[in-house]
């Protein structure tokens, strides 16, 4: 997180009311125009550009995407996360109303763990080799919430118990090298819930499992929220799971939100030509269809985005107003949100497929 | 359990490396060109002395049984006699150890105090000013000879501010610490370019990790960050390298002592060298095998026990 | 589950021709346009090409004795000034680099073919061969470096000849454990095992397909090892017991020097300076050249 230059009294004003605040706020968190950019050799990459979306209290949004969509950067950034290469350009992220780029770092890590936490795509890694799993499940109750070892013991058992790891007596003293991959997500998750936050950023927890490991680490997951109320950003590439987890659903494409809504809506009725494209060569979504069709082309560079619609090279419905100035994202009713133009074609588009699968049945 | 199977390993490992080991040390003489009881004994030997040497060295007999006649008398601690002093090579050298080991642990210790922190301000911003600098420190240094290191260290520090001595040993405690530390000061700057590219490296490894990122989403605070789950981490490498490198150490004993002027085991064989000596330059070799097989076990052992990975093999 | 996933974002720019080697491997970026292993070829060109026209650079012998002239300061005659007999140091310094830099890129060349050969075979192998020449490695290491060199210079008497074995049995080894581990990589590859469906020899399947691949980072490897060689090759100079007086050498010019250290302390300095040198260029070197070889650096 870039700590902004000079002015001391704003930014102690705004821990103070980061301690003190309490839920008056309808959304958990709130995100408004995030810009990420890294440095790299080729040029300056723009991998978050002007991202927005609300979480409300008690609720799962998803973030899905491509890979380099800017999915993990987003939640990096809220987090205050970035790997060192990586810094946050501009935007807000309010957590309970208050600011977390204009807190200072000690202040953040105050609020990390039991306001805000993280589950990380990649459980081997994401565990510290050399530490047992007892002690980094209640290392955070012991440093924030001011837990006395047995205490944080206590907890920390209990904590697996609930996230189901068996016999945690006996684990809570092992090393992470000593179990699976689902179990070692068990152990993050449970890390994540140790201070009891109110929201939880996911970043692809399940991708690095078992098929069947998914399946019960997503229900796990819904689980303990429906039963703490813990809020959930969900971010994945697979569509089936986004809908099995989340109430809505924001799609990103070239580090931009180019789509929003209720999950099922916006699986059902796409409006944007992206949105429908993943649908379309996605499996096991509930959609008419009997053939795979994957989008034709390649993610645009994230250096020099396309003028225009970043997606209209590889859409099939660019008109010459999607090839040049920006597209803002708009409005729908409904709750919806669209980064098209046209994009009433995606219900044509819809209608013809259902008209053909109807045709061949 | 594990570990105890693993420190066994180890051991049955060393039995043919010492069997190797005292074979070289027991074929040098055999290496020298010519007769070697004439290169022994000098040119003016009377053939009376050249027949005593091969009688008591056997070295009439086949090769293997000479070889079973040197281990046999190394197993009840006889290392031959000196030519030149006339004392047994063992004492000799015991007599001279201490005065080693306190460099060699000195330097080791110097070492440590340099590198880790030059690698840590390196490591924390990659590719940073404090990064570039410290990364030219092994351009320069691996090529640098540790006696002439060893010089300009006299002449910066020595001859002119008189704060250290420069030769000798000195006598109690605080000598050794005030003697010792010119020396052990150029062991360890001789050491330190290769432990700061490593422990760098492994750092940056480590900084760059998943789990690093975990634990500061965890809001694990900076120091506690720094110790518990960095530190925790990067010594694991930096033991292997330290272990790696401390047969360097020890090798450069040799000619620091002779520098400096310091009464230890490295100025022992260069002495005994010049004096033809042998006996002593075989005892020494060996001696000096030893030091670094030890202290690589110590090593091993050190690093199973900071890995947990490690003890379940 | 959904196939989405196309790849990442940054397409490589231009600027970067991404051309095969011969040994299969992607040489980057244009190796010319890399700071470090330009230096190094500049600094060592430079000290290469000194020492080779030496006798173009000065008129003195580096051997002569003129005991009138000793010990004198820097001057229009003597440029770095003479020795305790009357030597000229600049001459001296440029004959020394002269002898112990061709000893030293002559005696890297035993050592890098020894352990190849020797690790290629346990490598590829693998086995008993392995095992005896691990074993043959943990004997050799157990030593320290120089204490081994010396003891068998001193053993096998003064000389250039005396050079070579010894840091041919010492230095095998580092080589050997670098083409070892490359080996036991490489062979897993799909083009070995091609070659080996297909009925080729172990040797031919060794030689034409795994070295090419595997040589790149022992050769890496040899640019220090030339460094430790020469650190080596002065040691023994300034013991004594590398080339014997009266050639100039970097090591016994130290040697020479350090009686007078306090007073002229540039005949000790002097040589060691332009061992950090070469060290240097050829650091810079080797550091170039693992960066280019790196593979599939972007």
């Amino acid at each position: 997180m870039s700590e902004p230059e000079g002015r001391e009294a704003p930014r102690r004003r705004a821990n103070q009311e980061m301690l003190t605040n309490e839920q008056l706020n309808p959304n958990v968190l709130e995100v408004e125009d995030l810009r990420v950019r890294i440095a790299s050799k080729r040029g300056v990459v723009r991998a978050v550009d002007g991202v927005s979306f609300e979480v409300p209290r008690g609720e799962a949004l998803g973030l899905v995407g491509e890979s380099g969509s800017g999915k993990s950067m987003t939640l990096k950034a809220v987090l205050g996360v970035l790997p060192p290469e990586a810094h946050m350009a501009s935007g807000q992220v309010r957590l309970d109303g208050t600011d977390l780029v204009r807190l200072s770092q000690s202040t953040l890590n105050r609020v990390r763990g039991p306001k805000i936490s993280m589950i990380f795509q990649e459980p081997m890694s994401a565990l510290n080799p050399v530490m047992r799993v007892g002690q980094q499940i209640s290392e955070g109750p012991r440093i924030h919430l001011g837990y006395s070892r047995a205490r944080a013991e206590e907890r920390t058992l209990d904590l697996m118990r609930r996230v189901g790891i068996p016999d945690p007596e006996r684990r809570y003293r092992a090393y992470p090298h000593e179990f699976s991959g689902g179990m070692r997500q068990r152990v993050m998750i449970a890390i994540a819930l140790s201070c009891e936050p109110e929201i939880i950023l996911c970043d692809e927890p399940t991708t690095a499992l078992d098929v069947t490991i998914q399946d019960q680490i997503l229900r796990l997951l819904v689980r303990l929220c429906q039963e703490s109320g813990v809020s959930l950003v969900f971010v994945t590439h697979d569509l089936p799971v986004v809908a099995q987890v989340c109430q809505q659903v924001a799609v990103m494409y070239g580090g931009q939100i180019v789509e929003r809504g209720d999950v099922h809506d916006v699986l059902l009725n796409p409006r944007h030509p992206y949105t429908l494209g993943l649908v379309r060569s996605a499996p096991d979504v509930e959609y008419v269809q009997d053939s795979l069709r994957p989008i034709p082309g390649a993610p645009p560079s994230l250096i020099d985005p396309p003028d225009g619609c970043r997606f209209h090279p590889r859409c099939d419905f660019a008109e010459d107003d999607c090839r040049t100035g920006t597209v803002p994202l708009r409005l729908l009713d409904g709750g919806r949100a669209t980064r098209c133009l046209h994009y009433e074609r995606c219900g044509e588009a819809l209608a013809a497929d259902r008209a053909a699968q109807g045709a061949t049945q | 359990m594990g570990r105890m199977a693993f420190v066994g390993r180890r051991l049955l490992q060393l039995i043919p490396v010492a069997f190797g080991v005292t074979f070289i040390v027991f074929f040098m003489v055999h290496l020298i060109p010519g007769n070697p009881a004439l290169s022994i004994l000098g040119i003016h030997a009377t053939p009376k002395a050249i027949a005593i040497l091969h009688q008591e060295w056997g070295l009439n007999r086949p090769l293997w049984d000479q070889y079973w006649l040197f281990l046999d008398r190394l197993f009840h601690g006889n290392l031959g006699e000196s030519l030149y002093y006339g004392q047994s090579t063992t004492s000799l050298v015991f007599s001279h150890l201490p005065a080693t080991l306190w460099l060699i642990i000195y330097a080791a210790v110097l070492a440590v105090i340099i590198s880790v922190p030059l690698a840590m301000t390196a490591a924390s911003r990659q590719d940073g000013l404090r990064d570039q600098v410290v990364r030219v420190v092994p351009l320069v240094g691996l090529g640098m000879p540790s006696f002439w290191l060893a010089f300009l260290l006299i002449l910066l520090l020595g001859i002119d501010l008189h704060v250290f001595p420069v030769s000798g040993y000195g006598s109690g405690f605080f000598g050794h610490l005030r003697s010792m530390f010119l020396p052990s000061l150029t062991a360890a700057l001789a050491l330190s370019p290769v432990v700061i590219r490593s422990l760098r490296a492994s750092m940056l490894t480590v900084l760059g990790a998943d789990y690093i990122t975990t634990a500061r989403s965890k809001g694990v605070p900076g120091p506690r960050l720094f110790l518990r789950h960095v530190l925790r981490n990067a010594v694991i490498p930096a033991v292997t390298v330290l272990g790696i490198n401390i047969g360097f150490l020890i090798g450069s004993t040799v000619i620091i002592e002779n520098v400096f002027a310091i009464p230890g085991v490295g100025q022992l064989m260069i002495n005994s060298i010049f004096q033809r000596d042998f006996p002593v330059v075989q005892g020494v070799t060996l001696v000096f095998a030893v030091l670094v097989v030890l202290i690589n076990l110590l090593a091993d052992v050190a690093y199973a026990a900071l890995d947990p990975r490690v003890r379940f093999d | 589950m959904s196939t989405v996933s196309l790849p990442t974002g940054t397409e490589p720019g231009p600027g970067a021709p991404v051309v095969p080697s011969a040994a299969g491997r992607r040489v980057g970026r244009r190796w010319y346009r890399q700071p470090a292993l330009m230096s190094g070829l500049v600094i060592i060109g430079l000290i290469i090409i000194a020492a080779v026209a030496a006798p173009l650079l000065t008129s003195y012998n580096p051997t002569t004795q003129n005991l009138t002239a000793s010990l004198l300061g820097p001057s229009a005659h003597h440029l770095l000034g003479t020795d305790q007999l009357g030597r000229d140091t600049f001459t001296r310094l440029l004959y020394g680099l002269r002898v112990d830099l061709r000893i030293a890129f002559i005696a890297v060349l035993f050592p890098f073919v020894l352990g190849t050969v020797l690790g290629s075979l346990a490598g590829y192998f693998g086995g008993w061969v392995d095992v005896i020449v691990m074993r043959l490695v943990d004997i050799v290491v157990a030593f320290p470096f120089y204490v081994l060199v010396i003891a068998l210079v001193f053993v096998l008497g003064p000389g250039e000849r005396s050079i070579y074995i010894a840091i041919t049995i010492v230095g095998w080894v580092s080589y050997a454990r670098i083409v070892r581990g490359e080996i036991l990589v490489a062979k897993r590859q799909e083009y070995v095992l091609a070659a080996q469906s297909g009925g080729l020899s172990s040797l031919r399947i060794m030689g034409r397909h795994l070295l090419p691949n595997v040589i790149s980072q022992a050769f890496i490897y040899a640019m220090s090892d030339i460094v430790q060689d020469i650190l080596a090759i002065v040691t023994l100079g300034y013991f004594g017991l590398g080339v014997p007086p009266p050639t100039a050498d970097l090591g016994s010019m130290i040697n020479d020097g350090q009686n007078f250290l306090s007073t002229h302390w540039q005949l000790t300095t002097i040589p060691g300076l332009a061992v950090v040198l070469v060290g240097l260029g050829l650091s810079l070197i080797g550091d170039g050249l693992a960066d280019i070889l790196r593979p599939g650096q972007s």
